[in-house]
């Protein structure tokens, strides 16, 4: 079994009408056994930007603190928020610096520009290849229900409602098709004037 | 035929017209339907010594991309008690971490007295168990009385032996209730078959064990044994990833044997999750 699939989990961000939104599932488990329920792969970097990261638990954990400190550092020296297009440079190239030990990790970005409040999303493999789409990003062990999903429930200029519909549907479906994701999920629907986190109910086998 | 004869191979064999006779037919056309006419006939693998060779292939399949492994993610028990025998199980089918099926049918009703659980390699179990079904019912036209549970579970432990170390893949449980009252066996692919009260089979079976031994006792009442084999298989598909689907409990009576229910995962967390709130207050 890959190391990226030792942990299990998924993640899916899509852009809609001046809102992005971006879901996790909530298992931890330790290859075939659901150690807890209640781990979220989502974090929050910045007031309208988030960072789903799917894999190695443990990596998880370490990229998100280490970015979590190069961000930092840039804001204090620069004096202004990280724009979500930056962010992603500086992941690339994070991850592209442990390219020949990786951290088993496949980062989703979301987010709003601060200034223009473009929607911004993106992903890459675990070296830092990015990949900028228009439509919708996807990651993890249900990566190819994912996209079967998005693909097809997708469409232009969602509204933020109906985003968390599609979203969610995409989600629940997708990872009802995979063993090792699920347990819950969780969506971030992100807007210009406010975040909404909604929890969802899910199958729990 | 000149040119035979000025050869001098007008008296070979191979020369000869061939007086196909009935019997002839007969056995040129079973070796093209094996396994038709009967069960137990499989294709040989096309190299020698299977015993040996495939386990090397099975061995080496990470180098040759040669992959003949089945789905093994199960959760399934059976356990007797004063009412008869319960079998529980659940309903998903995985290969690898892929989802195939939340609806499979891992008991089979092999006739009204005699039930078999499927865990291991789904299309061995299916095979055998029908198999299994016609000998049963062979001994009962023979015999006119029902099989025992007991020469049932040795008619599957002597296939399992007979293919031994061939790859076949299954961990079965036998219910039935004969003279002997209610019986249950466990029958593997190894060629292990052993009687006993409480049994527990599959990827998720740790799991149950632990819920079914802190509930089990012989004088449960019928609807507390049901309900302790349901919960046990749901806690299994809680914690085992490639057990989920539909809870489906069997009682096996004097009478034969009993549909329960068969309940939707999803449907029993939130219900336990309610009478737990509940229970809080």
């Amino acid at each position: 079994m890959s190391i990226l699939a030792y942990n299990g989990g998924c993640v899916v961000a899509m852009r809609g009408k001046d809102c992005v939104a971006i879901a996790t599932d909530r298992r931890f488990g330790v290859q075939a056994q659901t150690i807890e329920t209640d781990f979220e792969k989502v974090f929050q970097f910045n007031p309208r930007m988030f960072v789903g990261l799917v894999g190695l638990q443990t990596d998880i954990l370490t990229v998100r603190d280490r970015l979590m400190f190069r961000k930092n550092l840039y804001e204090t020296r620069e004096n202004r928020e990280m724009q979500p297009a930056r962010f992603a440079a500086m992941l690339s190239s994070f991850l592209y610096e442990h390219r020949f030990g990786p951290y088993f990790i496949e980062p989703v970005i979301a987010g709003l520009d601060p200034k223009t409040l473009e929607p911004f999303i993106c992903n890459m493999d675990l070296i830092g290849c990015p990949n900028v789409p228009d439509d919708f990003v996807v990651a993890g062990t249900c990566g190819e229900q994912l996209y079967g999903m998005c693909e097809t429930l997708w469409k232009p200029d969602l509204e933020p409602n109906q985003l968390f519909e599609v979203i969610s549907q995409a989600m629940i479906n997708a990872f009802d098709r995979d063993a090792i994701s699920g347990w819950g999920a969780t969506v971030y629907i992100i807007e210009k004037d406010k975040i909404t986190v909604k929890t969802l109910k899910t199958r729990m086998d | 035929m000149a040119l035979a004869e000025i050869c001098n191979i007008s008296d070979a064999p191979y020369m000869k017209m061939r007086n196909f006779t009935t019997s002839d037919l007969e056995q040129e056309s079973q070796r093209y339907v094996s396994n038709l006419m009967n069960p137990y006939v499989l294709q040989a693998p096309p190299f020698e010594n299977p015993v040996e060779n495939l386990n090397k292939i099975q061995a080496s399949s990470d180098k040759t991309g040669i992959k003949i492994e089945f789905d093994h993610g199960t959760t399934t028990l059976g356990f007797k008690y004063k009412g008869g025998v319960i079998l529980a199980v659940d309903s998903r089918a995985t290969g690898g971490q892929f989802i195939g099926s939340q609806t499979m049918k891992k008991i089979v009703e092999i006739n009204q007295f005699l039930l078999g659980t499927l865990a291991g390699g789904a299309a061995d179990c299916v095979y055998w168990d029908r198999v299994l079904a016609k000998e049963c019912r062979l001994h009962e036209l023979r015999n006119k009385e029902r099989i025992s549970v007991a020469a049932a579970s040795k008619i599957m432990a002597n296939i399992a032996h007979e293919y031994k170390g061939m790859g076949l893949s299954m961990g079965m449980m036998l219910a039935g209730y004969d003279k002997r009252g209610p019986g249950l066996y466990y029958v593997d692919s190894e060629g292990s078959r052993t009687p006993g009260n409480v049994f527990s089979v599959g990827s998720g079976s740790i799991y149950a064990f632990g819920v079914l031994d802190s509930g089990y006792h012989w004088d449960l009442e019928d609807e507390a044994a049901q309900e302790l084999g349901r919960r046990a298989i749901y806690h299994a598909t809680y914690r085992d990833a490639y057990s989920g689907g539909i809870v489906r409990v069997y009682h096996m009576t004097p009478n034969g044997w009993i549909n329960i229910s068969n309940t939707d995962c999803m449907e029993l967390h939130y219900k336990y999750e309610e009478e737990k709130k509940n229970k809080k207050h």
